[in-house]
């Protein structure tokens, strides 16, 4: 193929990824890394090609997990969804309720009371603080730090679960927002307990850093490597902590301003080199803004009711419309697609996942790199399993 | 100097490590079988059915309208009506779960059946221990093994309970007042009929007023059933 044509097949903006030629003589070596690797989060595999050390070749292979939750939806109705998008991404329930309710809200036209928008901050933004927390956790640990991060990291978020606990009936499967409010209200107790949690977390971050931040193996592990160049990033549709580690200043907390995100003062951590520590970084600064965002809801919520007295819950039929509602999910955007056709039960239902799209360009940032370091990128990408196969 | 980041680590190692003895805060664990941390009020795990009284069968608050069935996410309840119908709370024939079988281990807690019941007659239960050895029979709980008296549900969900309690209270002081009120109604109909006539309508009349509040009741409680569908 002459160079001209292969200029040709290239579409604008879009690379695929550099061949990297085996070097000398002999085969290369096919590894399948998974599904039953301990380092892949879950069922998972990688197919790698190795010359030597050095991956030549990398393909996701997923699909283990798949649980039909597209389909699913569609033959149920639009409230029976609900539970079944706390299993996606198990890690941050709350958000997908969010992200759920609302595209729903956005098909029917439903407003929501001022203080369930507040409960719905409170909530996301704990979320992300215990998915950040533990996504680090894991990232060390695939380090080869065995527990200790890992466990200071479950050890907030067991204080956050337990607020989500005493407030939803249940710890990671929550189940709580509903097309136009939430289920319960919050309690004074609660907020008190939160208030009281949300102070403790400021140490727990301190503690995080002076843990981990300038560790000298972790730095010499992760600084320099699996670079994302923002270029490709934008290209291939990433999106969340990834993005903006690569550069990207895009928050759909800025962006979108949905809910009631407008009236909080919050800065949006952004990366220089785009590697592995970037991302750590950006996910440590982000959890000390969602920290920030707490402090400043938590005083100011307001009273009054959490169901708009217009929501149905029973008979729940939209017109025919189509509606895509999204939020800035702990993984990335998290959107729903749905088109209703006037039935019970929506026509079409589709989940854009932010942890399946980070992977697509899982080979391009383990290409040239050894083994040992594509378990690292693979988990600097933060995804759950349930999320990106569904 | 090289290493200073890895000292800093280890010496928060040490202070959680050393602080665990002295601060009961740093000790996030408990020993399970034997201590316990106790579950939060609105715990849930598995849906168990609510009756009144002690007679689990007579007291059943369900009354097999089967909107859980339909609404259940991932159809584990399954529910046969009854030919025949029993005295309900305030007193009106219902239809019964003839069967309500209820799959556990397909059952994903998630609440709904109690959020669309218009009887408040399924609540979650905060019972986790259930691990059996059955897995066929053992996790598919019939009606029988699914009720829990109203003071067992008092006694997990107490805020929860007094309002439905209250909410319950309510109703059957409407329906009473609104019984009341159609017998009167029937007995002033009645008497206004006996006065025209001659005698013989009048032994009918105590008769009328009885059966008036039952007819009024029977089509009450076809409603919430209708309205679900």
């Amino acid at each position: 193929m002459s160079v001209a044509e292969d200029k040709a097949e290239r579409v604008e903006g879009w690379n695929r990824p550099p061949v990297i030629e085996p070097e000398g003589e002999g085969e290369l070596l096919e590894v399948a890394m998974g599904p039953h690797h301990p380092s892949t989060h879950g069922v998972f595999r990688m197919d790698v090609a190795l010359d030597g050390e050095r991956v030549v070749r990398l393909k996701p292979v997923f699909g283990y997990l798949h649980r039909n939750h597209e389909k699913i939806a569609e033959g149920a109705s639009y409230l029976a969804s609900m539970p079944y998008t706390d299993r996606l991404d198990y890690f941050c329930s709350l958000t997908n309720n969010w992200a759920y309710a609302l595209a729903v809200e956005k098909l029917v036209g439903q407003a929501v009371p001022e203080r369930a928008e507040y409960i719905r901050v409170i909530l996301a933004e704990l979320t992300r603080v215990q998915n950040h927390a533990s996504s680090i956790g894991f990232l060390i640990q695939e380090m080869g730090a065995s527990g200790t991060p890992l466990m200071y990291a479950f050890k907030e978020r067991e204080k956050i679960l337990d607020l989500f606990e005493s407030l939803t009936g249940s710890r990671m499967m929550c189940n709580y927002m509903r097309f136009g409010g939430c289920r319960v209200d919050v309690s004074g107790p609660w907020l008190d307990a939160t208030r009281k949690v949300v102070a403790g977390l400021p140490a727990f971050v301190d503690e995080f850093e002076a843990l981990l931040s300038t560790n000298e193996i972790l730095m010499a592990r992760c600084q320099g490597m699996g670079i994302l160049p923002p270029e490709l990033a934008v290209n291939a549709g990433v999106s969340g902590p990834m993005l903006r580690a690569a550069g990207v200043n895009y928050d759909i907390r800025k962006v979108d301003r949905y809910g009631i995100y407008d009236r909080f003062q919050f800065r949006v951590p952004l990366g220089d080199h785009g590697d592995i520590y970037d991302r750590y970084m950006v996910r440590i600064l982000e959890m000390r803004e969602s920290i920030k965002i707490l402090e400043q809801a938590l005083p100011t919520i307001p009273t009054g009711p959490i169901m708009d007295a217009k929501a149905k819950i029973r008979g729940f039929r939209p017109k025919p419309g189509e509606a895509y509602g999204r939020i800035e999910a702990p993984k990335g955007e998290l959107g729903f697609y749905l088109i209703s056709d006037g039935g019970p039960n929506p026509y079409r239902y589709r989940v854009r996942p932010p942890s399946l799209i980070n992977l697509t360009i899982l080979e391009d940032m383990c290409l040239g790199h050894n083994v040992a370091d594509v378990v690292l990128i693979f988990g600097s990408v933060d995804i759950v399993l349930g999320e990106v196969d569904r | 100097m090289l290493g200073d980041g890895i000292l800093k680590g280890m010496a928060e190692t040490a202070r959680n490590f050393f602080g665990s003895y002295v601060s009961k805060e740093r000790l996030t664990t408990v020993e399970y079988p034997e201590q316990r941390i106790p579950t939060a009020e609105n715990a849930r795990v598995f849906p168990f059915l609510v009756y009144d009284g002690t007679d689990w069968e007579a007291g059943m608050r369900c009354v097999a309208c089967q909107i859980c069935e339909k609404e259940c996410p991932p159809k584990c309840i399954y529910i046969d009506k009854s030919t025949d119908k029993k005295p309900d709370y305030v007193g009106k024939p219902q239809f019964y779960p003839a069967r309500f079988d209820i799959d556990i281990s397909v059952c994903m807690s998630c609440q709904i059946c109690v959020e669309v019941c218009p009887f408040e007659a399924i609540k979650m239960d905060t019972q986790f221990e259930l691990a059996t050895d059955d897995r066929f029979g053992g996790l598919l709980y019939d009606r029988k093994e699914l009720s829990r008296s109203n003071e067992y549900y008092h006694a997990i969900h107490p805020t929860e309970a007094a309002e439905v309690d209250a909410r319950l209270a309510e109703e059957k002081a409407k329906v009473e007042a609104k019984a009341k009120a159609a017998a009167e109604a029937a007995a002033a109909k009645a008497a206004a009929a006996a006065t025209q006539p001659a005698a013989p309508a009048k032994a009918d009349s105590s008769g009328l007023a009885a059966t008036a509040p039952e007819a009024a009741s029977l089509t009450d409680a076809t409603k919430p059933a209708g309205g679900g569908s």
